[in-house]
């Protein structure tokens, strides 16, 4: 209906140029791939969507109050920082991004009511959101039923891939097998002890975790052991532990649970002079509330850390702290979550048109990249996936981590043969 | 087992059985409040656990006071915060039972109801103040680490701290109760309200003062536990299930109940816990007391009260 108004307008052709003219300047100025001339909606909006001559509408999904506003606080800054710039350097086809935001609170059938509302009531082009697994499983039915467009930011477990899902983050390959390789060649380690919070993300995680280290490093695991959420008790664990004398201690505890884990830890006197310690679920975010005296010396692997010294996070991380404030710390998800306003602009850009076919379409091409991501290159695989470089980063103690080890460009495998 | 000397099984049987001990005096301190505001006025306080929060955050309050103000205090800061913690968090409780629960009495349910109410309000009010995000204060170096006694045993020493602190407030509560003319008109109150009346005691006071007491006690627990995991808005929920599985697992209106109730749940978890995954330890401790609760359906120790 709204768009249906604006294709009769006689002077819609000079606005184009007109709009395209004053764009000029700044486009060449910027890159050659933010043109910012003004195609008409009707043409690059064949589907209804919440699109007018010079905006379009999005969705931001987080928790924003409940148990996990810890986690998503970051992702939902870091998306409205990046749409915030797009906006600044001219939006997406000559249309400034507004978003809507709703609160998924922590509950994972309100994440599928929240998004049903954006996709059908509000029609937006694109959403960026969710954080865990189980919120992405309750929405996953609503985007495919109404065919919308979800970038979801966190790591995670793999097996999974939907036309309408475009995942930021790194699956279960990128992040564990190569921080269980460097482990294994820098570490000499040989017994391997799992540690994880019992829901879906750190099972299956582990199971591929276990595979690796049984059948390529020919390794073993000593002990596998997985805590309720929100569980603060680790003493029985702990000397569990000790009586096994792992190598590693692999772990993937998570939530308030995970602050009580290594507090423990370093009050049982297991630190990283005496321990190795990997981690898949430590970014800087829970860092905060670990406090980086606990962690001193443990590794994470994780495909960003904010310590990373190139051009492009310097300013990410500038412009992050110049509009959340000094003290902001950002994390590996919300980095992610950074990446994917960005991919969904050069994606719809690429498609002339903010169809959710064509915009997949485009993002299938398998040639979608982003030179400027703090992250350092990135990649969109035709599997809707990211190419990514797994990082270990070892914490210091002002909570910051310095990175010992980058792999090489990882091709994202969401089905790993022989992991299942 | 054969890999291991006869001294390290030794010492991992002594951190074990210190992990049992250390989880008992956490079980109580959490306990004590919850069961001195259920026993003695019959009022089930679901805003327990954001009274806890409450000393939590007034603990994380006067850390970052101390750091950026008076950073050569920081070594004794911990203290004056346990203090602190207690006096807030008992406020706002004789605040709450004069604005909401002083007008419910009659009604338990109601009760429920309004408490649950309340310790939502709570929760928004922490993510309001505080951020969405957990924080953790900075703990004095003495603190953090462990104990050895011999080479290969580690106490942790935040855990003697919390056992120590228990320790002083049970004793602290014991004496309050059943040594001090306040607690014999509580006692009073508690076994015959009508009659006490009677004889002069201010009962309405006396209840007023028991709600702070109980959560100024939750405040101390609260403070106490930032050595051991950290503060978020919800954290209080975390903690509510067990406080009260140890309440009327030990029998409502009796602290000493509470007290075995605390220790037999600790020890069960945590020998389980050694030897079965986390998960399974704390299905077998529950059934475990779902079947002795169908027996004794009072809890451990009934308490004998006219009503």
């Amino acid at each position: 209906m709204k768009y249906s108004r604006y294709q009769t307008r006689p002077n819609s052709l000079r606005r184009f140029f007109v709009k395209g003219l004053i764009a000029l300047p700044a486009a060449m100025f910027l890159s050659a791939t933010c043109f910012a001339a003004t195609p008409p909606t009707a043409e690059i909006n064949t589907t209804g969507l919440a699109i007018t001559d010079d905006t379009v509408t999005v969705g931001i999904l987080h928790s924003l109050t409940g148990t996990m506003a810890i986690s998503e606080t970051g992702a939902q800054e870091a998306e409205k920082l990046a749409i915030k710039q797009i906006n600044d350097m001219g939006g997406i086809l000559g249309r400034k991004i507004e978003f809507i935001q709703e609160d998924g609170a922590s509950d994972w059938p309100t994440f599928a009511e929240k998004s049903r509302k954006l996709l059908v009531k509000d029609k937006v082009a694109a959403v960026f959101g969710a954080w865990t697994s189980a919120s992405r499983k309750a929405v996953l039915p609503v985007f495919e039923k109404e065919n919308g467009l979800l970038y979801y930011p966190t790591f995670y477990e793999g097996l999974e891939q939907s036309k309408n899902v475009i995942y930021t983050g790194q699956e279960a390959t990128q992040q564990i097998l190569d921080g269980l390789n460097w482990v294994a060649k820098e570490k000499k380690a040989k017994t391997f002890y799992l540690i994880g919070s019992d829901y879906i993300w750190p099972r299956t995680s582990m199971k591929i975790a276990r595979k690796h280290i049984e059948n390529v490093l020919g390794g073993k695991v000593v002990g596998e052991e997985y805590k309720p959420l929100g569980n603060t008790q680790f003493g029985s664990v702990i000397n569990k532990i000790r009586l096994k004398k792992p190598d590693v201690i692999y772990a993937a505890v998570v939530g308030g649970s995970n602050v009580a884990w290594f507090k423990q830890l370093k009050a049982a006197g297991i630190t990283s002079k005496k321990q190795t310690l990997l981690t898949i679920s430590v970014t800087e975010d829970e860092v905060l509330g670990i406090g980086g005296e606990n962690l001193e010396g443990f590794y994470s692997i994780m495909k960003y850390f904010q310590s990373q010294d190139n051009p492009n996070n310097k300013a990410f991380v500038a412009a992050f702290k110049e509009m959340w404030g000094e003290d902001s710390v950002i994390g590996d998800v919300t980095q992610a979550a950074y990446l994917g306003p960005w991919l969904w602009k050069a994606a719809v850009e690429k498609a002339g048109s903010f169809d959710v076919d064509k915009v997949v379409a485009a993002s299938e091409e398998g040639d979608i990249e982003l030179k400027t991501a703090p992250e350092g290159y990135v990649k969109l695989h035709k599997n809707h996936h990211l190419w990514s470089v797994a990082r270990v980063g070892k914490w210091n103690k002002d909570g910051q981590a310095t990175v010992v080890y980058e792999s090489e460009l990882l091709e994202p495998d969401p089905f790993p043969a022989g992991y299942q | 087992m054969d890999e291991y000397t006869s001294s390290e099984l030794v010492s991992i049987f002594a951190m074990q059985g210190f992990a049992g001990i250390s989880l008992f005096s956490v079980l109580l301190l959490m306990a004590l409040g919850l069961a001195i505001i259920f026993g003695q006025m019959g009022v089930i306080n679901m805003a327990h656990g954001e009274f806890m929060a409450v000393g939590a955050y007034v603990t994380y309050f006067m850390s970052s006071l101390t750091e950026n103000y008076f950073p050569s205090f920081m070594p004794y800061y911990f203290i004056f915060a346990i203090v602190a913690a207690f006096i807030v968090a008992g406020i706002l409780g004789y605040l709450a039972e004069f604005a909401l629960i002083r007008h419910l009495y009659k009604r338990p349910l109601d009760t429920l109801l309004a408490t649950w109410g309340l310790s939502l309000i709570m929760q928004q009010s922490f993510r309001t103040l505080f951020g969405a995000r957990e924080v953790s204060p900075a703990l004095p170096d003495w603190l953090l680490g462990s104990y050895q006694p011999t080479e290969t045993i580690d106490i942790p020493i935040n855990g003697m701290f919390v056992l120590g602190l228990t320790a002083v407030v049970t004793f602290a509560v014991f004496y309050l109760l059943y040594r001090s003319s306040w607690g014999l008109r509580v006692r009073a109150t508690t076994q015959n309200r009508t009659m006490s009346g009677a004889v002069g005691i201010n009962t309405k006071k006396i209840d007023r003062y028991t709600f702070a007491l109980g959560c100024g006690i939750a405040g101390i627990a609260g403070a106490a536990f930032t050595t051991i995991a950290s503060t978020g808005p919800t954290t209080g929920t975390l903690y509510i299930v067990d406080t009260f599985m140890v309440v009327v697992f030990g029998g409502a209106a009796s602290l000493f109940g509470t007290i075995v109730s605390a220790f037999s749940i600790a020890q069960a978890q945590s020998i389980l816990e050694f030897f079965i995954s986390g998960s399974m330890a704390k299905v077998y401790t529950l059934f475990a007391l779902v079947l002795i609760l169908m027996f004794k359906p009072e809890g451990l120790f009934a308490s004998k009260v006219r009503r």
